[in-house]
């Protein structure tokens, strides 16, 4: 019988330092069968088992056609993480997925992308882009918007001055508190929304980052007659099995690992308001 | 609580209590001094037997070989916060209510070891999953509540997407020999569940404690592979009588859930201020949870060796009243108690239809026993049933 719980031995095939706190892993199941088995869709996530120290679950960044590169790109944030942080090049990992579902791609063609994100680099939703980017003509426009708090905390600028020349893609920025020689808007990131191009019944808006950014998101796209069946959150809870057994995920009567993390606003507006779940 | 009339109104609306065999055969009759012999036909076909004996001033379940380890001539008081258990003079083996711990721990383990790493000395890393005891056990002496409780978790560990090894191994193994209740506690509910008082199926093998025997019935092969070491005899009608009035008094109980639709209602009532005050009271210690035959959170950590060449993975029970449940990259989701009240009391009791289509609490009232404050969830719920505009 398949154990759920036990992780399989991976290598580090590559560390890029992308920001002080922030770093990517290229990955890669050592046992070949496994490896050439392996299939995932972008915002899926696999838990990673630092040895000795325990599991954490991480997004997936690449790319599921090519699904012989497994990347992570992971935010220095507990002990885990940032035990992870110390590896090199051909260390040895655990790993264990893929899990949850992911972004409704598929179900996006031909309609216009708003990705909206927040905090600090958001992961989860740099798969969505570079999934559109590798099939542009399949998709209509894209928005890209990233809101930070300070300047200081935008990171990836190389990643977002790329986007912007991607074919009909708007790249906003916009920092609640600016600073000398921060190029892009001072304010927050909904006052940008005026300059979204997109049809309100012909789009998906993917968001990721803070609950309270993604409530506004959500407040401003209903008020533009989005349908709340089209605004897709990823959401973040305590995982530790990842596969709907241990209970810390639960949000109401869903399990975040396994129903989510990505959920359309429909189907959690009801606890959204509500601090505590 | 209840009147002779309101018990008879309970009698009249039990239906038959028990199942015809296909054959026709009414529930067959042993006598008491057969019981030490079901115990041996069980140990004889490999079962490791864990059945309920007094222990620390309550009954608790462990290895079982002979009856005379059972609770005979013990009853027990329970209320909010308070368990006492007594000795009386009877002669019955079953006449009491449950302790705080039965079927759950057997299957789904408080702690337990799910793999261990090795890393050599080139780096590379090994992992080897540890399989539970594959010998199988049979619990007896569980309660409707807990053969009720049992199916729930079933649900959850073996009939969702991922399938949970370790219960399965143990559940596959396991035979259950139910007995129906006779005295319920002032804490129990589980009439107003429809879980209670007596067993209805799940189990392998039901008893029924008479005056001078045991009623028995079984549901599944294995129970009626270990009838036949028993010396069996017809049930008569006088002893089905005196099971349907044990059924009758055993289903009027003190507590009920109040009778609103509590599943809708709660997530209607998430700001209400009852929840902040019972987290007045709360000690956000989880004893309720850890009592709570249903509750299936875990827990998983890492214990390495200190030679560094191995590490142990376990996972552990563990509480949504626990500061870490909730903790997510340096937020804790709930820091307030009265969030984590309500997160275990609108999961139990409205979240629960969605995930398993039904309720999550099958009325053991252990959650009112063991809380050191006596928290009582049936009070609780009450809080809910109309919109409070003070």
């Amino acid at each position: 019988m398949i154990n759920p719980y036990e992780p399989q031995e991976a290598i580090i095939l590559d560390r890029i330092q992308e920001a002080s706190n922030l770093f990517t892993l290229r990955l890669n199941f050592t046992d070949p069968e496994i490896q050439n088995a392996y299939e995932f869709e972008p915002g899926q996530f696999n838990m990673l088992y630092l040895y000795g120290v325990g599991e954490v679950a991480i997004s997936i960044v690449s790319d599921p056609e090519c699904s012989h590169i497994i990347d992570h790109t992971i935010r220095i944030v507990g002990r885990v993480t940032r035990g992870i942080a110390n590896l090199k090049k051909g260390d040895r990992i655990g790993l264990r997925g893929p899990y949850g579902r992911g972004w409704p791609m598929l179900e996006s063609k031909q309609k216009d992308v708003v990705v909206v994100t927040g905090g600090l680099g958001c992961a989860p939703v740099v798969s969505v882009i570079n999934y559109i980017e590798q099939r542009r003509e399949e998709f209509g426009h894209l928005n890209i918007v990233q809101g930070v708090k300070h300047t200081a905390d935008f990171i990836w600028k190389h990643r977002y001055d790329n986007w912007r020349e991607m074919p009909d893609t708007k790249v906003l920025l916009a920092a609640d508190v600016g600073e000398a020689l921060w190029p892009w808007h001072v304010g927050p990131v909904t006052s940008l929304f005026d300059q979204l191009e997109f049809d309100p019944n012909n789009v998906s808006v993917m968001m990721c980052g803070p609950e309270g950014m993604m409530r506004v998101v959500c407040d401003h796209m209903l008020d533009k007659s989005v349908p709340a069946s089209q605004l897709f959150l990823s959401m973040e809870r305590n995982m530790q099995c990842a596969v709907g057994h241990c209970g810390h995920c639960q949000y109401g009567s869903k399990f975040i690992c396994k129903d989510g993390p990505v959920f359309s606003y429909e189907k959690i507006r009801d606890l959204f308001e509500t601090k505590g779940f | 609580m209840y009147d002779d009339e309101s018990i008879y109104n309970i009698y009249r609306n039990v239906k038959s209590l028990f199942r015809t065999f296909e054959n026709g055969v009414r529930a067959l009759f042993f006598q008491t001094d057969q019981l030490q012999h079901l115990l041996s036909a069980l140990s004889s076909k490999g079962y490791n037997c864990i059945g309920p004996q007094v222990r620390d001033d309550a009954i608790i379940y462990d290895e079982l070989h002979a009856i005379d380890q059972l609770p005979q001539g013990f009853n027990d008081q329970q209320a909010p916060g308070s368990y006492t258990l007594s000795r009386n003079n009877s002669t019955k083996f079953f006449d009491w209510a449950n302790g705080p711990q039965a079927i759950k721990p057997n299957l789904f383990s408080p702690r337990e070891k799910i793999w261990q790493s090795e890393q050599a000395a080139d780096g590379a890393i090994s992992f080897n999953t540890t399989e539970p005891d594959p010998r199988p056990i049979a619990i007896i002496g569980a309660r409707a509540c807990d053969v009720a409780a049992m199916k729930i978790q079933d649900q959850h560990f073996l009939e969702q997407e991922f399938i949970d090894p370790y219960y399965k191994t143990r559940r596959e193994s396991l035979l259950v020999v139910a007995v129906n209740c006779s005295h319920p506690a002032d804490t129990c509910f589980c009439y107003s569940t429809g879980d209670g008082p007596f067993v209805d199926d799940g189990a392998d093998i039901v008893l029924t404690e008479l005056n001078q025997g045991f009623l028995i019935d079984t549901y599944t092969d294995q129970g009626k592979e270990i009838l036949k070491a028993l010396t069996l005899l017809e049930s008569t009608s006088e002893h089905i009588e005196q099971a349907e009035s044990i059924k009758a008094k055993a289903s009027a109980q003190k507590r009920s859930l109040p009778a609103f639709e509590i599943k809708t209602r709660l997530f209607n009532e998430l700001n209400n201020d009852a929840w902040h005050e019972i987290a007045t009271k709360c000690l956000s210690c989880g004893n309720c949870t850890s009592v709570c035959p249903t509750c299936f959170c875990h827990s998983e950590t890492e214990v390495p060796e200190l030679d560094g060449k191995s590490s142990t993975h376990y996972r552990q029970w563990d509480s949504c009243f626990s500061q870490g449940h909730s903790y997510i990259h340096g937020i804790t989701i709930r820091s307030e108690t009265s969030q984590r009240y309500r997160q275990w009391l609108t999961h139990k009791f409205a979240s629960w239809h969605e995930q398993y289509g039904r309720s999550g609490c099958v009325g053991c009232g252990r959650c009112i026993t063991w809380c050191p404050v006596g928290i009582d969830v049936t009070e609780s719920l009450k809080n809910f049933e109309e919109r409070r505009r003070d």
